[in-house]
């Protein structure tokens, strides 16, 4: 092939604009206008890259989205890793190499290019320029009505009140209700829209079949309406001496346009008339092709280029899968949309298979030798291979496409569809049409995961990270964060050069010995108001919330229908009608649509509303021996002594000048005030804590100092098996109170076992080996052979600072049965030796709280 | 502004920020819940709008649909206690919900002609100005982020959970810097 530039013409091209781009490392030039596969044609490269598994040189087929063969991967401006030559516009700088089928991501994460998403709503959206799109167009503006046209390729106009054109736009998908998404390409930067439709008109135009024959797969082997593309929008002319091989009316026009642009018509092959082409010759591109005619007579002419075609198919796919059918056409030899889908989508024009050339059903050159007739070309799969599988017992063209991959590849067998499906028919003697070509999905055109991303990349926006009002502070600290659900919570507080560990005991023996303060505003909190807010309290926490005084505060658990533990949180009745729930950090939003979905479904009838109030509230916990001094140094009218204001309480006040409500509720067994005040006070009442010394500390010796106390995390010490009983917390179901949601399975035969886990501490014999978290328990220091009986597992492991020994909780079969026994922690090949004992290591008679 | 100075505004830190959107904080909003049946909407101190994602306001005071019996009542600074108890007054009688928000959103005004361009990048609501005008009112999302918005006439005010807060503020700078120049 020798294809080159035409001294004029092309109707897409600023000759005066050259661009400059590199290919396989060549400098070369073409203009602007150009795509990168009419410039290479204009520049006579004939092998873009070569296949990916025969390693066979391919070259340009196509001059669209139907490409199957001339693939390259873009290194500048912005890497691609694998992408049709002809979906990419020429731009100055452009530097691509040929890639075989595949990609590759190179392990130094090269720049892509920026995206972002944008929402759109029409009233109409029509995706495609081909027939009938336009007057879709004009009857929808002259309604008034909003309307989008989405156009792969870079130029289209249409005009009118509330019409937008979006060029370089590909629909890659159609969802439910006329939600459409859009990749629209941009100089410096991709757009991925999302639109809703009320109506979508498809006007996607038809694909240009190929027919297969020996050595199809040669450069200037290309469809016959690429050839007329490239030579009216680019002014190239692919090839100088020309065969036409076709079974329709659709090239009828080509051998004299040929003619006109200074090229020669070796032969016209139409089927038709009883001739074919056999094959062709020579490498790397063609320089003879050999054709056979109605008697098997043959022929071999001097050409460099073959244009094919096969019949049309109309390009349906996008309706194809949100519920669109197709049928065979007899006349046209392919498959139209059968008129089936959603009644929001239209299929025009030839999209609909109107307006098409009627074809022979003509699918590849009988020969002896089928192993070079190609039919899927980005994977390398010929006529014989699809005959192997048929031969092999497969009959459904979805198999033979999971046998061969035909159809897998980024074309999704746009040119190698139908082909397969009439090979596979033929085969097994069944008519043409009986089983046509497999579905193609969303996206219909490769889209790099970086659009799907769009800004949603980097470290401040991948995914929100929640702060609480008082994160500024922390920050100034040097606190250490870590996640807790969507929440930036601060672990610890180094001071200097500590490390994590020293930090949590400096932290966990200043809540011990003397006062600490936690952030713990990150608590869900939700406001139950209305006069049955008891009643719907009691039906859906397992203990009695009706019979709490005003004033005063319990703990209480929530349970999933099959009785386990779901979340666990503190009610605080405010008046009346009125509680205060909190939950844990990660569930706030989970237990509020929990209550919605009760309040909503199952008990309409109580007069409860439910108001999330979570970030109303800053929460700063000041807790230990000295709680009390602190919070009376920072100043509040509240009267903290223990006979007034007892545990499990909570009092209405000013503290630190804020109004505040200050609770008598403890996570670490210490004396222990919750300060919860309007958010905006939050970093006020915090720095005036830590200004009086109180020691500021993090998650990590919150989880010390609570296991210590062998107090539960839900989602840690359970996993959404383990019942109140199970965590030795029985006393906290209420069984005569009456129903409350999970009771009923809590009789089940199964929670009643005695010998399900139960929660435990565990005692290292070595006071320095710290278990593993999740290490398995096995009742022996030598693992026998396995299987293993698995006693129970460690779920929370650390070294206590007040203690000076290291412990851990456990789930435990029949564990309340096991103290003081002998277990081992088996992880990574050792195990360590504990002893069992009651969940609580530190202050059981709970002689602490009151200070 | 509230005259309390211990009180700290969410994004008060942000305000070269919220400028280079087009935007300003609203600091202190006043911001009442309300839950009541609507066939009480009637006895309101304040017109409660019965249509959906509607909302009345005068000089001071707003009132959201936010559901079928479901209002959020704004107001100016430090007026969340007066509101409170113009409501439980108004209502005494029947059952309700009156519960003082204020502190669990933060309010910025976008106030650039071309602010529903912006939050179009990344809210998926129809805000074309055929559909979207004046008096409207939505609960919705902001890329990953829960949001209330109110349009009014020259400005949309935005709702977001403070926590949150930051990260609005960063997305909606990423989205002007990249369509800077686009719509200018």
């Amino acid at each position: 092939m020798t294809g080159r530039r035409l001294p004029e013409g092309g109707t897409w091209i600023d000759r005066s604009r050259p661009i400059g781009f590199a290919f396989d490392g060549r400098e070369l030039t073409g203009f602007e206008g150009d795509t990168l596969s009419s410039a290479l044609l204009a520049n006579g490269i004939d092998v873009v890259c070569r296949s990916p598994i025969l390693g066979r040189p391919r070259g340009i087929v196509s001059a669209g989205v139907e490409e199957s063969s001339g693939f390259v991967e873009i290194s500048l401006p912005w890497f691609d890793p694998i992408v049709a030559a002809t979906m990419v516009d020429l731009v100055d700088g452009l530097v691509v190499t040929g890639r075989p089928g595949v990609g590759v991501l190179p392990a130094d994460r090269p720049p892509t290019k920026p995206s972002m998403h944008r929402h759109a709503h029409v009233e109409v959206l029509v995706i495609g320029s081909g027939d009938g799109w336009l007057p879709a167009v004009e009857e929808a503006a002259a309604h008034g009505d909003r309307v989008l046209v989405v156009e792969r390729e870079p130029r289209l106009a249409a005009s009118g009140e509330g019409v937008t054109v979006l060029t370089n736009a590909t629909a890659l998908g159609l969802y439910d209700d006329g939600y459409a998404v859009v990749h629209e390409r941009g100089p410096e930067r991709d757009t991925l829209w999302h639109v809703r439709a009320g109506r979508v008109i498809l006007a996607t135009g038809a694909h240009e079949r190929p027919i297969a024959f020996a050595d199809d797969d040669r450069p200037g082997v290309m469809l016959a309406g690429a050839v007329r593309t490239y030579l009216e929008r680019f002014g190239v002319l692919p090839g100088g001496r020309v065969v036409v091989f076709t079974t329709n009316a659709s090239t009828d026009g080509l051998p004299d346009l040929l003619r006109q642009a200074g090229g020669e018509v070796a032969a016209v092959a139409d089927v038709r008339e009883g001739w074919a082409v056999a094959g062709t010759e020579s490498d790397p591109h063609v320089e003879a092709v050999h054709l056979v005619g109605p008697e098997g007579e043959r022929r071999t002419v001097d050409s460099d280029l073959v244009a094919v075609s096969g019949g049309w198919n109309p390009a349906a796919q996008l309706s194809r899968a949100i519920g669109g059918g197709l049928r065979y056409d007899e006349a046209l030899a392919t498959y139209v949309p059968d008129g089936a889908g959603p009644d929001w989508l239209e299929i025009v024009g030839t999209a609909a298979g109107l307006d098409l050339s009627p074809s022979a059903p003509y699918w590849y050159t009988p020969a002896d030798d089928l192993s070079t007739h190609f039919v899927d070309l980005q994977r390398d799969q010929t006529v014989q291979d699809v005959l192997d599988a048929v031969e092999g017992g497969l009959r459904s063209v979805e198999h033979v496409k999971r046998a061969t991959y035909i159809g897998t590849a980024i074309d999704q067998g746009r040119t190698s569809g139908v082909l397969a499906a009439e090979i596979v028919n033929a085969a097994l003697g069944w008519e043409l049409g009986a089983q046509g070509p497999t579905n193609a999905r969303p996206p219909y055109v490769p889209v790099p995961f970086s659009v799907l991303a769009g800004m949603d990349r980097g470290p401040a926006l991948l995914d929100p990270k929640r702060i609480t009002p008082i994160h500024a502070s922390h920050v100034e600290s040097g606190a250490v964060f870590e996640n807790v659900g969507q929440w930036l919570r601060p672990r610890y507080f180094p001071e200097e050069a500590e490390d994590l560990d020293a930090a949590v005991e400096r932290e966990c023996l200043a809540v011990r010995n003397a006062a600490g303060a936690l952030d713990a505003s990150t608590l869900g909190k939700i406001e139950v108001v209305g006069p049955d807010a008891a009643v719907f309290l009691d039906r859906m926490y397992t203990n009695r919330m009706s019979n709490l005084a005003a004033g005063s505060i319990r703990y209480g658990f929530m349970l999933g229908l099959d009785g386990m533990v779901l979340d666990d949180g503190v009610a605080m009745r405010l008046a009346e009608d009125r509680y205060l729930v909190t939950t844990t950090t990660g569930g706030a939003a989970a237990v509020l649509d929990r209550f919605e979905e009760w309040l909503q479904t199952e008990w309409p009838e109580l007069r409860v509303s439910c108001t999330s109030v979570t970030e109303q509230w800053a929460v700063v916990a000041v807790g230990g021996p000295g709680a009390r001094y602190v919070v009376a140094k920072i100043g509040t009218d509240v009267d903290l002594s223990a006979e007034t204001f007892p545990w499990m309480t909570w009092r209405e006040g000013t503290v630190s000048g804020v109004p505040c409500r200050v609770c008598r509720v403890s996570f670490h067994g210490e004396l222990s005030y919750e300060l919860h005040v309007s958010s905006w006070h939050g970093r006020h009442v915090w720095d005036a804590v830590v200004a009086t010394g109180a020691v500021p500390y993090g998650t990590e010796a919150m989880h010390v100092l609570r296991a210590e106390k062998g107090y539960v995390i839900v989602g840690q010490e359970t996993d959404g098996t383990v019942t109140p009983d199970d965590l030795g917390m029985g006393w906290i179901v209420n069984p005569s109170k009456g129903d409350f949601v999970g009771k009923r399975s809590l009789v089940r035969a199964d929670t009643l076992r005695e010998d399900r886990k139960q929660l435990v501490a565990l005692l290292p014999h070595d006071r320095s080996a710290l278990p593993v978290e999740g290490s398995q328990l096995v009742g022996s220091a030598e693992l026998p052979e396995p299987p293993v009986p698995m006693l129970g597992h460690v779920t929370s492991s650390y070294r206590s600072p007040i203690l000076d020994r290291t412990f851990a909780l456990a789930m435990l079969k029949d564990g309340r049965a096991m103290r003081g026994d002998t277990v081992w922690a088996a992880s990574h090949g050792n195990t360590i030796a504990c002893e069992v004992t009651d969940p609580v290591v530190y202050d059981p008679e709970d002689s602490r709280r009151d200070g | 502004m509230t005259a309390d100075a211990r009180a700290r505004s969410p994004l008060a830190a942000r305000a070269a920020d919220l400028a280079t959107i087009g935007a300003e904080l609203v600091p202190f909003l006043a911001q009442v819940d309300l839950r009541v049946d609507p066939t009480h909407a009637g006895i309101a101190p304040y017109p409660l709008p019965l249509e959906p994602n509607t909302a009345w306001h005068d000089d001071h005071y707003a009132a959201l649909w936010l559901g079928p019996d479901e209002w959020l009542i704004l107001g100016p600074a430090d007026a969340a206690g007066e509101i409170v108890a113009a409501l439980e007054t108004a209502f005494a009688d029947v059952d309700r919900s009156v519960v003082d928000v204020s502190a669990n959103r933060v309010a910025i005004a976008l106030t650039s002609e071309d602010r529903l361009d912006l939050l179009s990048h990344v809210c998926p609501l129809d805000l074309d100005p055929r559909v979207w005008s004046a008096g409207r009112c939505a609960q919705t999302m902001l890329g990953r982020a829960q949001a209330i918005l109110l349009e009014r006439a020259g400005t949309t005010p935005v709702l977001v959970r403070p926590s949150f807060a930051d990260y609005v503020v960063d997305l909606l700078l990423a989205v002007r810097g990249a369509t800077s120049g686009v719509g200018a």
